[in-house]
């Protein structure tokens, strides 16, 4: 089972079952839904962003574990980042759940995103771990189309 | 080798015995002795796709190795050799469906394609604006979207028959919503998603009473059940080669000789027509009509053979023993508590489709991967009856005849293990 605990560790699973900043923000002026058309996966997004930089994030949405625990942790990792420190971590973990990592030593570090490293062995699960950030995407740059991992 | 000449080969026949021995049923299909993970494998998802006998693996081969060339239009011995083996099959299909004739089989890609033919040919030719398609809710999105295109085309409206608690069509609804502008009831046989078995001969009478043709979407049944077109009466039936426990890329449709034959072609080319000029075409007589281009020759002999081990089994035999073990399933998994089954129906093949409490089915689905479990999880390209038992996927397990209470078992099990795993 060594190869299971590589993707559900223990910080993922307990952010899948108490989930963080786990609410609504009734007048976020950012926010985007995503979902994974494959396996039922949704999410969205909310943010607050002033001078570009993120004053408040939170989600909603229903998914597995692993979709729930990137999107709580995600949340967690971006509350007070900027724009571009939002995109840089958005290229660095893709990079890492699709096991190409991106040389970046200038951007800000993954803290506790590199949880998410077990993911890469297991592809079909890339997507499930990846929504939230395409959905944030969609939410930063104001797509009206819903994000997907398609 | 067998001469292609024999319907079914000497080799077939001598291989089984007429009783249904589970463990040498497993002996004839080499992927069971395969392992995931380093686990034994478990397959349980046969309703996405059946595993192959050696016998159909072999009949393969020895097409490509022995007398491989193109139907229809050789005069050398390999093409004669091929060609037969290709209208041996069509013929062995036509007694595995108990169609009148073989020429109302149609090879196509699988039922998907199947379906798409009959709404772009005959579905094109019938319907116009303000008719009706009757379909039911728990149909696989092939039996939805080519209607949704054609109905958007046309301008026709697609009515749904709704489905209760447990899975079933509710027959008196169903009956309400045929009506003077119905032009076509399509249907599947059993719900890939529920398992379900619909009441089709009651279907069939209910639309013929009001001169209403039927399509069936028979691809779950057929590796189930012994299907009998004429006893149904059906005026279309679709079927998938894979899910018969033949190689993947065939299918059929069956289809009444006058019906097909008053439809227009669905694909132009070669082998479906009887002349070409640039002033006029005429085009050839079912079932070459629909079969244009150099078809799948290898899947479709490869089908033939997986017919024939069925044949020898015995449809009834296979019936019997999935029954049996679908008891004993429900049983083993219902009982895990925080197991909820989806799709209840009295009348059922195989199909166990569940939700594990507060867990994820994407997740059981990855945490039984690793104890060689195979199993399904997602909408099972069945959207609707996922919003309509209100749950984004389910966990589906389904059955086929090499399939024991040993890998129930483990099945069992392994839901402890994801219990635990996320407790």
């Amino acid at each position: 089972m060594s190869e299971l605990s590589s993707l559900y560790q223990d910080v993922i699973l307990d952010h899948a079952k108490r989930p963080r900043n786990f609410h609504p923000i009734p007048d976020a002026d950012h926010h985007a839904n995503g979902y994974n058309p494959l396996c039922g996966d949704k999410v969205t997004i909310y943010l607050t962003l002033v001078d570009d930089r993120i004053t408040d994030i939170s989600f909603q949405g229903s998914g597995c574990a692993i979709s729930t625990a990137s999107a709580s942790i995600l949340t967690e990792t971006l509350k007070g980042k900027t724009r571009k420190e939002a995109e840089a971590l958005f290229e660095e973990f893709h990079g890492l759940v699709t096991g190409q990592p991106v040389n970046s030593s200038d951007g800000p570090p993954l803290g506790k995103l590199a949880v998410f490293s077990g993911v890469c062995e297991f592809p079909v699960r890339v997507k499930c771990a990846s929504l939230a950030w395409h959905t944030l995407k969609s939410a930063l740059e104001g797509t009206p189309a819903e994000a997907s991992t398609e | 080798m067998a001469t292609t000449r024999e319907i079914v080969s000497p080799a077939i026949a001598e291989l089984l015995p007429r009783t249904f021995d589970v463990r040498k049923i497993r002996e004839d299909f080499p992927i069971l002795k395969q392992k995931m993970h380093g686990k034994p494998l478990v397959y349980l998802d046969n309703a996405a796709t059946s595993q192959k006998p050696q016998a159909v693996i072999d009949a393969l081969v020895q097409y490509y190795t022995q007398y491989n060339a193109n139907i229809h239009r050789g005069v050398y011995l390999l093409s004669e050799r091929s060609t037969q083996a290709y209208e041996d099959a069509r013929v062995k299909l036509q007694r595995f469906m108990n169609a009148a004739e073989s020429r109302e089989i149609i090879y196509v890609r699988g039922s998907t394609e199947g379906i798409n033919l009959v709404a772009q040919t005959w579905g094109r030719q019938h319907v116009g604006a303000g008719d009706e398609i009757l379909i039911t809710a728990m149909e696989h999105h092939s039996n939805i979207v080519p209607w949704q295109i054609l109905c958007e085309e046309k301008g026709a409206r697609l009515r749904v028959g709704p489905i209760n608690d447990r899975g079933e069509l509710i027959m008196d609804e169903f009956e309400k919503l045929i009506n003077d502008r119905t032009r076509l009831v399509s249907v599947a046989h059993v719900s890939n998603a529920l398992g379900t078995i619909n009441p089709v001969k009651q279907i069939v009478q209910m639309a013929h009473a009001k001169n209403i043709p039927v399509l069936v979407d028979g691809a779950q049944a057929a590796p189930h059940m012994k299907v009998d077109v004429q006893a149904l009466d059906c005026d279309f039936y679709a079927i998938s080669g894979h899910k018969v426990f033949g190689p993947t890329g065939i299918g059929a449709l069956y289809g009444k000789a006058k019906l097909l034959e008053s439809m227009p072609p669905y694909q132009g080319g070669g082998d479906m027509i009887l002349s070409v000029t640039f002033e006029k075409t005429i085009y050839s007589h079912i079932p070459n009509k629909f079969e244009a281009g150099t078809p799948n020759i290898a899947a479709v002999i490869g089908w033939g053979t997986a017919i024939d081990y069925l044949t020898r089994i015995g449809m009834e035999n296979i019936a019997s023993y999935e029954h049996a073990l679908l008891t004993y399933a429900n049983e083993a998994i219902g009982q895990v508590p925080g197991v909820r089954l989806i799709g209840t129906a009295r009348e059922k093949t195989g199909v166990l489709s569940f939700v594990l409490d507060g867990i994820h089915p994407h997740d059981v689905g990855t945490v039984l991967d690793q104890e060689g479990i195979a199993v399904r999880t997602g909408h099972h390209c069945a959207q609707p009856v996922m919003e309509r038992f209100g749950v984004p996927a389910t966990v589906r397990a389904s059955l086929a005849f090499y399939n024991t209470k040993q890998e129930i078992n483990a099945l069992a099990a392994g839901l402890e293990h994801v219990k635990a795993m996320f407790a």
